[in-house]
């Protein structure tokens, strides 16, 4: 019997270690990136466009990358809820009497949502070619969105799945259609959409080998939809390769800005989880 | 002619939203076709044991072995989940057998940020901490030379990435079990760890099985914070403080000057389609033993 017991407080000595050691990475990943990039992050590198000589340590900024992603992360997340939002309805509502379908589909955007971005946008890259298109920004809304759907369909869903029958045939009951049941439903997942997006931006934001290969990168802010674009997770690799310190100065800077927009994104996601569906923990 | 007018349009948005969900379904066929139409060239040139085990990569003489790539990836991915696996089961029991619920409301957010950081930013924290760590703590005292861009920087780094994902994966598993078993348990006098590895973990082994093997798709297919820190050296790895060169780095370093080449277009395409190919089936396989678990 004791030796039962200390076995056990060895196994919870470790599990305290093992929560301590995650605890230490998350801090450590934030603290090593805000410790190098801060200092050396200036506004005049989020306000302004490369100059010349950039690339060589000269005067300039990232802003080319801000605006950029927030193009295409924009694009995507429109073009994404366009998608997601009506597919959702139809698998909630249209689909509710047969679930054979649904069992189908919600498999498949499981493994949608598995697929690496590299391979989305080796994808995207082939079919661009096909159709004769060049890497711009509206290679890399398309292959954005593609990435997110998955997202936000599957945690849209899960919501929508516990959304009870008696809702709907209440409404049916009153002589709506299926289709004029959509505000009831929306309204119902409005939290989720509102989790969803988010999840998708923050996912959208960071993603970099996806955009690689269909937006390519470029020094000014894209004036039409077949210019290629910057963004910013690229603006970190590629800056970070350089040589120059200066260079690889404002690449950690990129970084900053860019893990301050994905916390605030995922504390918000959750925020709104918490304060919407007291059920959940 | 009011009420028939709804009627339609309540078909026709039934037609239209069918199309929408059945095309996006058919996003994963498309991807099958696409990649592998791309790769045909390549396998008709080589055989595809040849490009499996081959070593030697120099495009410009038409030399295409994938096996220091495949070797790379297989290294990486397993430290990777050696590193995170018992990590995330250990913290996963923590939190659904001992903690109380206030210590999860704490302690979910950062699994959140872990969750939420984009790959460039572990790359950008692989090469500020590991790497140097690599270089200047742990090779050091193996007598050893080394850059820090190694496969051992390299697993660190994608382990850490996938924690998130097991974890939530393993509360899920474990929260399935019902309690009255738990409890049936304590009522032998089997105390809170023997519950957990003769109870609970035999009765989940499946779903944790199915939940690490898509944590290893997951390593499989990450591409920029393994570029940043892994050497990007085409050499079969002989020891964790070697070089190494996964699969997607190579289709993300390349793919600039892959279009001078017919073929390596080609064969970088082939690389897709394998990563799509083992990423597709790893997912099948544990989404189906996950969803068999959930519905028991």
């Amino acid at each position: 019997m004791k030796r039962a017991i200390v076995i056990e407080k060895i196994w919870k000595a470790l599990m305290y270690a093992s929560i301590a050691l995650v605890l230490f990475f998350v801090v450590s990943v934030i603290w090593s990136v805000f410790r190098r990039g801060l200092p050396v992050l200036s506004w005049e590198m989020v306000s302004s466009l490369p100059g010349g000589g950039f690339y060589i340590g000269k005067e300039g900024g990232f802003l080319n990358a801000i605006v950029g992603s927030i193009y295409i992360v924009g694009g995507a997340t429109v073009l994404g809820l366009l998608v997601s939002i009506p597919v959702v309805f139809y698998l909630n509502v249209y689909l509710k009497p047969h679930p054979k379908l649904g069992v189908v589909a919600r498999l498949a955007y499981d493994i949608l949502f598995g697929i690496p971005s590299i391979v989305y946008g080796a994808f995207g890259f082939t079919i661009m070619i096909f159709f004769g298109l060049r890497t711009s920004l509206l290679g890399g809304i398309i292959v954005v969105t593609l990435l997110i759907i998955p997202i936000f369909i599957r945690s849209m869903d899960e919501v929508a799945k516990t959304i009870p029958q008696d809702i709907l045939e209440a409404g049916y009951s009153l002589g709506s259609t299926r289709l004029e049941t959509i505000t009831v439903v929306v309204r119902q997942i409005a939290p989720a959409i509102a989790t969803a997006t988010l999840l998708g931006i923050g996912r959208a934001i960071g993603d970099a080998a996806g955009v690689m290969f269909t937006a390519g990168f470029s020094d000014s802010i894209p004036t039409s939809l077949t210019q290629q674009t910057a963004s910013l997770p690229l603006s970190v690799f590629f800056q970070l390769s350089a040589p120059q310190l200066e260079v690889q100065d404002r690449a950690y800077a990129a970084a900053v800005v860019l893990t301050a927009i994905v916390l605030i994104l995922s504390l918000s996601g959750r925020f709104i989880m918490n304060r919407f569906s007291r059920n959940k923990i | 002619m009011k009420k028939n007018n709804r009627l339609l349009k309540d078909r026709i948005a039934e037609q239209l939203m069918a199309i929408m969900t059945i095309s996006s379904l058919l996003l994963v066929v498309a991807m099958a076709v696409g990649l592998y139409l791309k790769s045909v060239p390549i396998l008709q040139e080589h055989s595809l044991w040849d490009l499996l085990t081959e070593g030697e990569w120099r495009p410009m003489a038409d030399k295409f072995g994938f096996f220091p790539f495949l070797m790379g990836t297989l290294y990486v991915s397993l430290l990777a989940l050696g590193i995170a696996i018992p990590i995330s089961l250990l913290m996963a029991i923590y939190l659904t057998e001992y903690a109380h619920s206030v210590v999860k409301r704490y302690v979910f957010p950062f699994l959140d940020i872990l969750a939420g950081l984009p790959s460039v930013i572990y790359g950008v924290w692989g090469m500020l901490v590991i790497v140097p760590w690599v270089s200047d703590v742990v090779a050091p005292s193996l007598r050893h030379d080394s850059s820090g861009y190694t496969v051992l920087a390299t697993g660190v780094v994608l382990g850490v990435t996938v924690i998130p994902l097991l974890v939530s994966l393993f509360i899920e598993i474990f929260s399935n079990v019902g309690r009255e078993i738990r409890e049936a348990a304590w009522s032998l006098g089997a105390t809170r760890w023997q519950t957990t590895k003769d109870v609970i973990l035999r009765q989940t082994a499946p779903g944790v099985i199915a939940a690490v093997v898509l944590a290893a798709s997951r390593t499989l297919g990450e591409t920029i914070a393994v570029i940043m820190v892994c050497g990007n050296l085409a050499i079969v790895p002989s020891s964790l403080l070697d070089a190494c060169y996964p699969i997607p780095a190579l289709i993300a370093n390349n793919y600039g000057e892959m279009l001078s080449l017919p073929l390596y277009e080609s064969a970088l395409m082939f690389a897709a389609f394998i990563l799509f190919f083992v990423v597709l089936g790893f997912n099948l396989f544990s989404r189906l033993v996950l969803r068999k678990m959930e519905n028991k």
